[in-house]
């Protein structure tokens, strides 16, 4: 059974100019351990595709199943608890709380879930540590430079050991150098069994992943599986070309 | 999220915009201010009020001789000798729940001891008088029968006389000089302080009725054992209103006035006029109640407009919270216990604002200040309700937020 399960999932905005069909019956499995990219012009359906596979929203046509739960059932609380439990969100943006700390804003997600202070600090040190900011912890985000702080929300969303990373163009706000950093640490995160997803519409983003969903006016025009890049290589790359 | 976190992170959101915080309490602060500061005065005030009330004596009336007509012109009070000392001992005889009636005849007179001399009133009295204005001697003793009865020459001093004219000596068995009439000083009276109106009570010297009668108010009051008034003290205050019916009645008859004659005393219900006081001190409280409300509706909706300028603002943070796994709720609640919390402090401080002007303002008058602790939880405790009842709109707006749309605000 594979971990995200639409069938004919539609959305449709029913604007007072008329109806928006942002996303057209689409069928689409991905498995567990998989490393997807989902890719599209603005306006492909690929945001609204990304809104209903975290739970955000919901259809409204098809059906949709993550980890076997039937997510259009849920209420608002149950989407809540959902994307609390099996998602894990990292944003272009990153979105951290400014007046936090590192470890703090890494907590957020806990705090919902209903861990005391103690497990809440240990799990946040933990993810922080997983991401390579272990001694970065008490800094705040002004503190923390662009990639840091994507690692943060990356260490966010780890906490709460997510059965999916959901990434929304995750390198959009960042040079191409920390780019490929963030990009090998979902590759990194990616071979040790999570599922990641990342939405973009960059396509050197999109030759790190193992398998490519293209969108174009709410329906997938291609689906192929790759030998992704590895993101360390063009690491290489990069600081063989400063050397020389 | 439990409270105390979710107190902890109010408490964060609140100190990291300290100014407009404040700005926002001050509206609560204000107005509990003035209300604790009002409250605090008013009963303070209230206190000494009840005190000078009491310290006349509980349970009093008052009659007074006039109140006639003679050939068409209308006497005031006092006007007549109509009253006597066996009126007073009739009514006590006669008139049930009566504790004590006491004829006074009151005078002004030079009092000299050696080179010292003072003006001071001089009132005729027996031992009832000392029972109904609840007076007790500070030092010796008060008048014996014996001394009543046949008007001999001792006097009683008040506080101010004694302390006048004595200094620090014992004013005990000396002689003062009234009217040419050597006293001899056989006792002191407590001190009574100032009364309802202002009056120094200790600037007096009590005498025996008849020796005042004789020797020093002139011969109005010298014929028909007549006095001026008549303290009445009753045992409860139930019976009051019925036991001066009796006794209007009882004079009535003793006077042999006729029916369609008017009284030719007055009769006054002393703790009737405290009652009356009390009842002015309750509209005044719930004057203060009003303002107090309309403070609060002020400084609610400033919560409340500010509130709504923090969710428009935290919207990203909204989103945020929604998208990691908040529930409505818990959105809902971290902003109402945020208004919540802001609204107490104000409270919180109000109080404290609200003491120290009460204390600036009781000192510089003299007054006790008054604060009772209910005062002070009722009012951080309805503080906090403005903060849950304005504070409810904006967090319900937060709560209803749309996880994508509120991710995507800029």
């Amino acid at each position: 059974m594979a971990l995200i399960e639409a069938r004919e999932l539609s959305r449709i905005y029913s604007l007072d100019a008329g109806r928006v069909v942002a996303l057209d019956r689409i069928d689409l499995d991905i498995d567990a351990g998989d490393m997807v990219a989902i890719m599209g012009p603005s306006g492909s359906g690929k945001s609204t595709l990304m809104n209903l596979i975290g739970c955000l929203d919901k259809p409204t046509g098809g059906s949709y199943r993550l980890d076997g739960v039937m997510v259009d059932r849920l209420d608002a609380n149950g989407l809540a608890k959902l994307r609390n439990q099996k998602i894990g969100f990292v944003f272009q943006q990153f979105n951290l709380l400014p007046r936090a700390d590192a470890a703090t804003n890494a907590e957020l997600p806990m705090l919902y879930a209903g861990l005391d202070r103690k497990a809440r600090r240990r799990r946040a040190l933990d993810a922080l540590a997983r991401v390579g900011l272990a001694d970065r912890w008490h800094h705040r985000p002004m503190q923390l430079s662009g990639g840091q702080q994507q690692r943060v929300a990356i260490a966010r969303a780890l906490v709460n050991d997510p059965r999916l990373l959901l990434a929304d163009e995750p390198t959009g706000a960042l040079d191409s150098k920390t780019a490929l950093d963030i990009l090998a640490l979902f590759q990194k995160l990616n071979r040790e069994g999570m599922t990641v997803v990342i939405v973009t519409h960059d396509p050197e983003v999109a030759r790190h992943a193992r398998r490519v969903v293209r969108f174009r006016d709410g329906r997938i025009i291609s689906d192929e599986r790759q030998e992704p890049v590895r993101a360390e290589d063009g690491l290489k790359e990069l600081q063989a070309e400063t050397a020389a | 999220m439990s409270l105390m976190e979710a107190l902890r992170s109010a408490l964060q959101a609140i100190t990291a915009n300290a100014l407009r915080s404040v700005l926002t309490m001050l509206g609560i602060i204000i107005g509990v201010a003035a209300v604790i500061a009002m409250v605090a005065i008013g009963s303070g005030a209230k206190a000494r009020v009840n005190d000078q009330i009491r310290s006349l004596g509980a349970n009093l009336a008052i009659i007074s001789a006039g109140n006639v007509q003679v050939g068409g012109v209308r006497l005031g009070i006092g006007a007549s000798s109509s009253l006597t000392d066996e009126d007073a001992r009739a009514i006590k005889r006669e008139i049930e729940g009566v504790e004590a009636a006491a004829p006074f005849i009151r005078g002004q007179a030079q009092a000299i001891y050696q080179g010292t001399n003072w003006s001071t009133a001089i009132q005729a009295v027996d031992n009832d008088f000392f029972v109904a204005r609840e007076w007790d001697m500070a030092s010796g003793r008060g008048f014996d029968p014996e001394e009543l009865r046949r008007g001999e020459i001792v006097a009683i001093l008040g506080q101010t006389v004694a302390r006048t004219l004595f200094g620090s000596d014992d004013p005990l068995d000396q002689i003062v000089r009234v009217r040419n009439t050597p006293f001899k000083v056989i006792g002191v009276a407590a001190s009574k302080g100032q009364s309802a109106f202002g009056q120094d009570q200790d600037d007096i010297i009590f005498v025996p009725l008849e020796t005042g009668r004789r020797r020093i108010m002139g011969r109005n009051y010298a014929k028909d054992r007549s006095v001026a008034s008549v303290f009445v003290k009753f045992e409860q205050e139930a019976t009051m209103v019925h036991g001066i019916g009796e006794i209007r009645a009882l004079l009535r008859q003793r006077h042999r006035l006729a029916e369609d004659a008017e009284d030719d005393f007055t009769v006054r219900n002393l703790t009737e006029i405290a009652n009356t006081a009390t009842a002015s001190a309750r509209t005044l409280s719930f004057l203060l109640a009003a303002v107090a409300a309309v403070s609060l509706l002020v400084g609610g909706i400033g919560i409340m407009n500010i509130m709504l300028v923090s969710v428009t603002e935290r919207t990203r943070e909204i989103g945020l919270r929604l998208a990691v796994g908040a529930r409505p709720r818990d959105v809902l609640s971290q902003f109402l216990i945020e208004a919540t919390t802001l609204a107490s402090i104000g409270g919180a401080l109000g109080v404290a604002l609200g003491l120290g002007i009460a204390v600036v303002i009781a000192r510089t008058a003299g007054w006790p200040v008054l604060v009772s602790l209910e005062s002070v939880l009722i009012a951080v405790g309805v503080s906090g309700l403005v903060g849950v009842f304005f504070g409810f709109y904006p967090a319900r707006r937060a709560a209803k937020l749309d996880p994508i749309e509120a991710l995507r605000r800029e």
